[in-house]
């Protein structure tokens, strides 16, 4: 597409990959050179909305993590993606707080769920979990259910651990 | 053992439990959020929520107070954090269908219309048309149930009782529908990947065309009772004003966005379900003010059946489904007759269908704004990531400057207009 060939040219090597998935543009680069690319991608080629930041737990690949921004041009009506790859040992990323603002909650959601640490983020909390939680439940390690499934011959010992047991 | 005894007994047993627990913040960097007048007791600190009326939920505030003004406005939520992203990853993709009711609870088939869109954009699913304008009634009716429970509450907050009382009986109209075509008034989840669960009855349309007769009436009933109120004036013109620019550097989204004058609207600028194909306008304030966002959500009614009714008019006969067998299951009167539609059957209610290891972004314009979600594939019939960008959280991230130097009274109001669902800030 002629418009993602425009995008990644006027960034130089700063763009290390384009990959255009159903019409969806997702520019790669590094995490040493994200601040760069969004504050360019926002101020020349008026990206000025950033719309959702996420992102996705590859484990056991490696680099484990990938940190997606996903950008909006309200005036040309466009979105790109911006990702960036992070190894499992070293959870670290630069805050985008500088280019976006509302990076702020989302970004405190991703260090709260996914454990990624946000270089110069000021204020960095649990948002969603209590303060006191240990562990990240959006990575792939944590089990998606911890309950075993109860049927009849083994209902009796599955009641006896709940809190409700000898009521 | 008395009461007393059990709590006491349980508190000790918690901090036993939690002694090694290490906590990931310290007192200090709590300070730094209030300002340093806080501790010298020049201004107030007071909790407001989680279990407050006027916030809509459970949100909690920790707010700063200099007599009856707010000095800063914390927000504080994960109340009702139900970890919807994290159960999506043990599901099939259609089985991850339901949850995404349970987001924004006031506006179901519009996260159905969002999650359905982005596993037809993965998968590359067709949707027939009348699917497609189906959905958009559906859609449509959604958001106005909605704007009508905004309008209550918020209506109720400021102090109009009566008309939260007759948003609730317009209400049971849309309620009626949903239950019509899903038979559930409220968890409807009727929208399939691919088109929707079945075609709707005939009675469908009845239900619908009464919704029309009725409504432009009750709109003009409601604008009667506030438009002009001098009360209603007095308390939200010119409070809580949010600017052009500062609304999108917040990732502010729907009328909350256009109350301030911004034109976007996802129908417009990113057509989905054929929203290109009708005609209708969208809603703009000027000043970003309470009083704007209201007029922009209550225009939206009018836009709303004025989209219903080119639908309803142009409503194409043919499938509800695609007939693609790979996604949707075949009828039944085939599966007794070809050994193909068996496999079909039984691969999909056993397995599902698989999703390609590469990922999408889907959004629609939901009653709070862009409801997006971001769908990452692994090539099985189970999602890695599956996450909604939930317009609530955006909006309400703005919170803290709409609230600047408001007074606390107003702040109810600023709250309300914003229209948050937790269900949706928290997932």
């Amino acid at each position: 597409m002629a418009e993602s060939t425009s995008l990644a040219a006027a960034l130089g090597d700063a763009v290390t990959n384009t990959v255009v998935f159903r019409d969806e543009v997702t520019l790669l680069t590094t995490r040493e050179r994200l601040v760069e690319v969004l504050t360019h991608l926002r101020d020349v080629e008026r990206f000025e909305m950033l719309t959702d930041e996420t992102c996705v737990d590859f484990h056991p690949g490696e680099p484990r993590f990938a940190l997606v921004y996903q950008l909006t041009s309200l005036e040309r009506a466009m979105r790109v993606r911006v990702k960036i790859m992070l190894s499992g040992a070293d959870r670290v990323a630069p805050t985008v707080m500088g280019v976006y603002r509302n990076a702020n909650w989302l970004e405190r959601e991703l260090y709260d769920l996914f454990g990624i640490t946000f270089e110069g983020h000021p204020d960095l909390r649990r948002i969603m979990m209590p303060a006191d939680y240990q562990g990240h439940p959006l990575l792939k390690e944590v089990p998606v259910t911890v309950e075993e499934v109860a049927f009849s011959f083994n209902r009796r010992r599955i009641d006896d651990t709940k809190i409700y047991a000898g009521e | 053992m008395d009461q007393t005894q059990l709590s006491v007994e349980e508190s000790a047993h918690n901090l036993e439990k939690h002694a090694d627990v290490q906590l990931d913040i310290t007192v200090e960097q709590l300070k730094k959020l209030v300002s340093p007048r806080a501790f010298t007791g020049e201004t107030m600190l007071l909790n407001m929520g989680p279990q407050h009326p006027s916030t809509h939920g459970v949100l909690r505030l920790l707010l700063e107070l200099d007599g009856e003004t707010v000095v800063s406005c914390i927000p504080d939520i994960g109340f009702l954090h139900t970890g919807i992203e994290k159960t999506h990853e043990g599901k099939t993709y259609l089985k991850g269908l339901p949850l995404t009711d349970r987001t924004d609870y006031l506006a179901p088939m519009i996260n159905n219309l969002a999650y359905c869109g982005a596993i037809e954009k993965l998968c590359e699913i067709d949707v027939p048309l009348r699917a497609q304008y189906l959905r958009v009634i559906l859609a449509e009716l959604t958001r106005m149930n909605s704007h009508l429970v905004w309008l209550g509450t918020h209506a109720l907050d400021i102090g109009a009782m009566s008309v939260f009382l007759y948003c609730m009986r317009e209400r049971e109209l849309l309620l009626d529908v949903f239950e019509s075509v899903s038979g559930a008034r409220m968890m409807s989840s009727y929208f399939r990947p691919g088109g929707l669960w079945r075609d709707v009855p005939d009675v469908f349309f009845d239900l619908v065309r009464k919704v029309m007769d009725v409504f432009p009436g009750r709109i003009i009933e409601y604008e009667r009772l506030l438009k002009e109120n001098p009360i209603w004036r007095e308390r939200t013109v010119g409070i809580g004003v949010i600017g052009k620019a500062d609304a999108i550097a917040w990732g502010m989204t729907g009328p909350s966005l256009r109350g301030s004058g911004v034109n976007y609207d996802i129908r417009k600028a990113f057509p989905y379900s054929s929203y290109d194909h009708f005609d209708f306008s969208v809603p703009l304030g000027t000043k970003g003010d309470v009083y704007d966002r209201y007029r922009c959500r209550l225009d939206e009614f009018t836009q709303s059946l004025k989209i219903i009714k080119q639908a309803l008019d142009r409503l194409p006969p043919g499938p509800v489904i695609t007939d693609d067998r790979k996604f949707a299951p075949p009828p039944k009167h085939e599966i007794a007759y070809s050994m193909e539609s068996l496999i079909h059957h039984f691969k999909l209610w056993t397995e599902g269908f698989r999703g390609p290891n590469a990922d999408v972004y889907f959004a629609v314009e939901s009653g709070k704004g862009e409801y997006g979600v971001y769908i990452h594939g692994d090539g099985g019939p189970k999602p890695r990531r599956v996450h909604f960008r939930a317009p609530s959280l955006c909006n309400l991230q703005a919170l803290p400057q709409m609230s600047d130097g408001a007074l606390i009274a107003d702040l109810v109001g600023i709250i309300g207009s914003v229209d948050i669902v937790l269900g949706e800030v928290d997932r």
